[in-house]
């Protein structure tokens, strides 16, 4: 299936559905002084989109606009990921009061606008296609960071992560240039038939695959790219920082997979994948992996913010996350695509718990959480608590699973891949440290005498139950999670 | 009887969800979670009697398939050694909540995450697929650390993730051990028991790598030591035991009772179920130089420590360390007293050390120290607190007629035949044990009373009661030890031969 605009668009649905909602989101906002309309509307667009996208799954995979995106299983899974943390976010929103101090047309706006550009991230096969999403995510995001009026702190993050995103971006653009320059073309199928024929410089290529893992890796949030994370996570709006830590993530690894996957490597019968014209990218990651969850833990250990904790956290989870590329094969990736959806569910409701908290004690250090547990807030405290504990990869929590399949992946190559795992169980090991000294200061310590009682209103618990269930869920019944990130492997080009 | 472990396993569970919706009333929490551990009692009783102890394979199957994808089942049974352990729990769990009574801070949450313990506990002992083995492994500590860090003494806090750290630093190897035999096996599993019939496959071939080259070792020697650390930070053996003391004397009296008395278990446990049958080769080679060898010195080091110790917990704590030396050492021999005096050792540690974090929680629920030099001659206040407190003592120290004697001599008996050097070493842990546990008992309990505790009352009626079904036991054990070591032959028979065709001398 090759289809052309107009062709295209009859696939293009949900995508034309968050656009009609941003739309109507910006001329709403001119209308009505009522900011709940707004949040709502928003609300509605991406639900309406969500079902669109679910209703696209398993569709005939093909080429659309003119071979400038894919439609496949692949794309859908990320799309279907960017909407449902784009909804947790909105609903989170919706309880904040940080987000009550901005103007939340413009906020509503630039986070749809966002969550347009991971849709494109998702199913773009083209480089430029995939260089311009990419921006439209990182222009989108800069704002968004630095959405709170008079707040030194998420002003300077955004303009940090400005100035990271735009060298990355730079660097990645020039390793495009080389590819350009080596295969003649920027379609992905194009570049995977030529360097099948030709033979290219091996060191050249490399260099390029250097390059481009730079815009992607900062994407990711994986080290050396990594500076940005913990400012922007402190400074930017408790519910924008909780989707971002995951749905940038996400996307990022899905523009990569995309990029190196089909195109770089090639599919050898059995599940497995070899790399094209023998350049050795996967060992690069391969270290990067293990680098990447280490300084994520280790930094992770000293910090006196939960925000800026969970920052250092999401790279060394980022960490985990590239073993699973690391050994190509379908194993890995679908690891990783479990991995994915489980690190939402968790890590978003760890960032809920958190504006929570925020929202009656106006701060995010840990201090604050002395004795929380015994300040009448046990539901929140326990379950922060759960998704902590999920987060280090304890049973009978999902992000146990996710980890066991991740280890499995390494672990059924062997070899030198042993090494990764004992470093990745290492670095679990570590990771219980920090989070279990939130969990300490949360029920071990005793709250001091003048500390303020945490109420909750029961419409604080909508979200967080939900989560918390999914958490425990998945992390015993995990068959139909594993079944859907199975079926998202499947990429139209081959 | 139709998926009696399963309602072993879960009914505690429910009992946990129970209490945590019951209404904040410290009085019914506490029976109600007495309540749920009456069933996995009943239930290990029953099956105490219906078990076939002629065979020597897992009776009592329970099989669901639980994520086909991966060949994970649910699945459950039941042998001569694990039903030995699932008594003990099913005893100490009940023992414990009537422990516990006194408890008063955040009642709710102490009986709701105790109950999740023993839920944990038994599904360890009943796992026989080692995906849910290790989910039920990992389950535990969870509760463990809340229940020490919540509930425990002054330095509750740095116990409680020193315990956390080491025991998940030690899976965190035994996880790779698993997923490395999963993806060696044909077609892969995490089934034991096919496990255990293909372990010929698990490859001895030495490892072209540093340090296996050296040491010649292959990969069944390399994942024995992976699981054998996950194993060792649980039994505690040396150099992994340091979390130990401290673990024992932070934690309330009923959480001591379990630590000792059930997770220590643990490790033997894994050992035996595990390591042996899966991995014969690496067991037969590791047997004498490594495995008797670390048991003998913990036998020694531990009563040593123990004998340096001030406070009345630690150095029961430390005696653990050397009883469960007792256990590795008679594994290590490879025969049939051997081997059935080790798993007796874990049945009676069990029971014995039990009822010593007992009689210690007692004292120190009147005196609010467990400083040794700090008592003295507390047998004229407390005569019924001495005599059983005599009993536990002289049964630890190994006197004939108590349950401890039987296991100790079974094992040195059996070591004999294989490792004297060892058996003497072992051998003099009992002179060193009767010196501290007699030297405790001269400074606590004889001499001239402390003026302070003149007015103690003593023993009540509750902790009477949480004492006397385990005295009996030791008593019966002691005269009668065919009731448990029935049980175990079968089982332990088939263990043992799977090793002993590997062993070279």
């Amino acid at each position: 299936m090759d289809l052309k605009n107009i062709g295209s668009l009859s696939f293009f649905y949900p995508e034309i559905v968050l656009s009609v909602t941003i739309l109507l989101v910006i001329v709403l906002d001119l209308l009505t002084r009522n900011r709940r309309i707004l949040s709502l509307v928003a609300l509605i667009g991406c639900v309406a989109a969500l079902i669109a996208t679910f209703d696209l799954y398993s569709a005939q995979p093909g080429w659309m606009f003119h071979r400038m995106m894919v439609l496949d299983n692949f794309s859908l899974f990320f799309k279907i990921f960017a909407l449902a943390a784009t909804i947790l976010c909105i609903w989170m929103s919706l309880g904040s009061n940080e987000i009550k101090q901005v103007h939340q047309g413009e906020y509503y706006t630039l986070l749809l606008t966002c969550t347009l550009g991971m849709s494109f991230m998702a199913s773009s096969s083209n480089l430029l296609m995939a260089y311009l999403s990419l921006e439209l995510v990182s222009l989108t995001s800069y704002v968004l960071t630095g959405f709170l009026p008079h707040n030194r702190r998420s002003s300077e993050a955004a303009l940090k992560y400005l100035i990271y995103g735009g060298v990355a971006s730079g660097t990645m653009i020039y390793g495009m240039s080389w590819i350009f320059g080596m295969t003649g073309s920027l379609d992905y199928g194009a570049i995977q038939t030529s360097l099948a024929q030709i033979a290219v410089n091996k060191t050249a290529l490399f260099m390029a695959l250097v390059f481009i893992l730079a815009g992607f890796g900062y994407k990711i949030v994986f080290v050396p790219f990594h500076m940005w994370s913990p400012d922007v996570y402190q400074g930017a709006p408790t519910p924008f920082t909780a989707f971002l830590s995951v749905a940038s993530n996400a996307a990022g690894l899905a523009i990569l997979i995309r990029f190196f996957f089909p195109v770089m490597s090639r599919m050898v019968p059995g599940g497995d994948w070899t790399v094209v014209s023998g350049v050795e990218w996967p060992q690069v990651l391969l270290f990067l992996s293990m680098i990447t969850m280490t300084i994520g833990n280790l930094c992770a250990l000293n910090q006196r913010n939960l925000k800026r904790m969970l920052a250092y956290s999401g790279i060394a989870h980022a960490g985990y996350m590239m073993m699973g590329l690391a050994v190509l094969s379908n194993d890995g990736l679908s690891a990783i695509l479990f991995y994915i959806v489980v690190y939402l569910i968790m890590n978003i409701g760890a960032f809920l718990v958190i504006g929570l908290i925020a929202n009656v004690t106006g701060d995010e250090d840990i201090e604050d959480y002395r004795g929380l547990a015994w300040r009448g807030a046990v539901i929140p405290a326990s379950c922060l608590a759960i998704f902590l504990l999920s987060l280090t990869g304890l049973p009978p929590f999902a992000g146990f699973i996710g980890k066991f399949f991740l280890f499995a992946a390494v672990l059924k190559v062997g070899g030198v891949f042993v090494i990764l795992a004992l470093v990745a169980v290492m670095n679990s090991v570590v990771s219980l440290y920090y989070y279990a000294k939130i969990i300490k200061t949360m029920f071990l310590d005793m709250p001091d005498p003048e500390a303020k009682a945490v109420t909750m209103a029961s419409n604080d618990f909508t979200l967080l139950i939900p989560l918390t269930v999914l958490t425990l869920v998945f992390g015993i019944y995990f068959a139909p999670l594993l079944k859907f990130s199975q079926q998202s492997l499947s990429f139209f080009i081959k | 009887m139709e998926n009696v472990l399963t309602y072993m396993t879960f009914v505690p569970l429910a009992g946990a969800a129970l209490v945590l919706v019951l209404p904040n009333n410290a009085k019914l929490i506490r029976w109600v979670a007495a309540a749920a551990t009456v069933p996995p009692l009943y239930l290990s009783i029953w099956l105490f009697n219906h078990f076939d102890r002629t065979k020597a394979g897992f009776q009592f199957v329970e099989k669901y398939q639980w994520i086909p994808t991966y060949n994970i089942s649910y699945y459950m049974g039941a042998d001569g050694l694990s039903i030995s352990m699932i008594l003990l729990t099913a005893l100490l769990s009940f023992l414990c909540i009537f422990a516990s009574f006194g408890i008063d801070k955040a009642v709710k949450g102490y009986f709701a995450l105790f109950l999740m313990l023993d839920a944990g506990m038994m599904g360890v002992f009943c796992a026989l697929d080692f995906f849910l083995f290790f989910v039920f492994w990992e389950v535990m500590l969870l509760p463990m650390y809340f229940l020490i860090g919540i509930w425990g003494g002054p330095r509750r806090e740095y116990a409680a993730i020193k315990f956390f750290l080491y025991t998940l630093f030690g899976s965190g190897f035994m996880l790779i051990a698993i997923l490395a035999l999963y993806f060696s096996s044909e077609p892969h599993t995490f089934d034991m028991t096919v496990l255990m019939a293909q372990a010929s496959k698990f490859g001895t071939e030495v490892l072209p790598m540093w340090p296996f080259k050296q040491l010649g070792w292959g990969f069944q020697h390399a994942i024995w030591m992976a699981l054998f650390i996950g194993f060792a930070i649980k039994i505690p053996a040396f150099p992994f035991h340091t979390w130990l003391p401290d673990a024992h004397v932070e934690a309330p009296t009923a959480i001591s009772v379990i630590l000792a008395g059930v997770l220590l278990k643990m490790g033997t446990y894994g050992i035996l179920r595990i390591n042996f049958p899966m991995l014969p080769v690496a067991t037969a080679d590791l047997a004498f130089w490594f495995l008797g060898a670390l048991g003998a010195f913990n036998i020694i080091y531990g009563a040593l420590c123990a004998m340096a110790q001030k406070d009345l917990k630690k150095l029961v704590a430390y005696s653990s360390v050397s009883h469960m030396g007792y256990v590795m050492l008679g594994m290590a021999s490879m025969t049939t007293q051997g081997i059935n005096g080790a798993v007796l050792q874990m049945f009676n540690h069990g029971t014995i050390t039990g009822m010593l974090f007992l009689l210690v929680g007692v004292v120190y629920d009147r005196a609010h120290h467990r400083e040794i030099e700090g008592f003295g001659g507390l047998a004229a206040v407390m005569p019924v607190y001495t005599g059983i407190t005599a009993l536990a003592f002289f049964a630890s120290m190994g006197l004939p007629g108590l349950s401890g004697f039987i296991s100790e001599i079974l094992v040195l008996l059996g070591t004999w035949q294989k490792y004297p050097v060892l058996t003497i070493l072992g051998a003099s842990g009992v002179i060193l044990t009767a010196g501290y546990l007699l030297w405790t008992i001269q400074r606590v309990y004889l001499g001239p009373t402390n003026e302070k505790y003149l007015k103690i009352p003593d023993i009540n009626g509750r902790e009477i009661f949480t004492l006397v079904p385990l005295g009996v036991i030791v008593i019966i054990v002691g005269i009668y030890p065919a009731v448990v070591l029935d049980m175990l032959r079968a089982t332990l028979d088939q263990i043992n031969q799977i090793v002993l065709p590997h062993l070279h001398s």
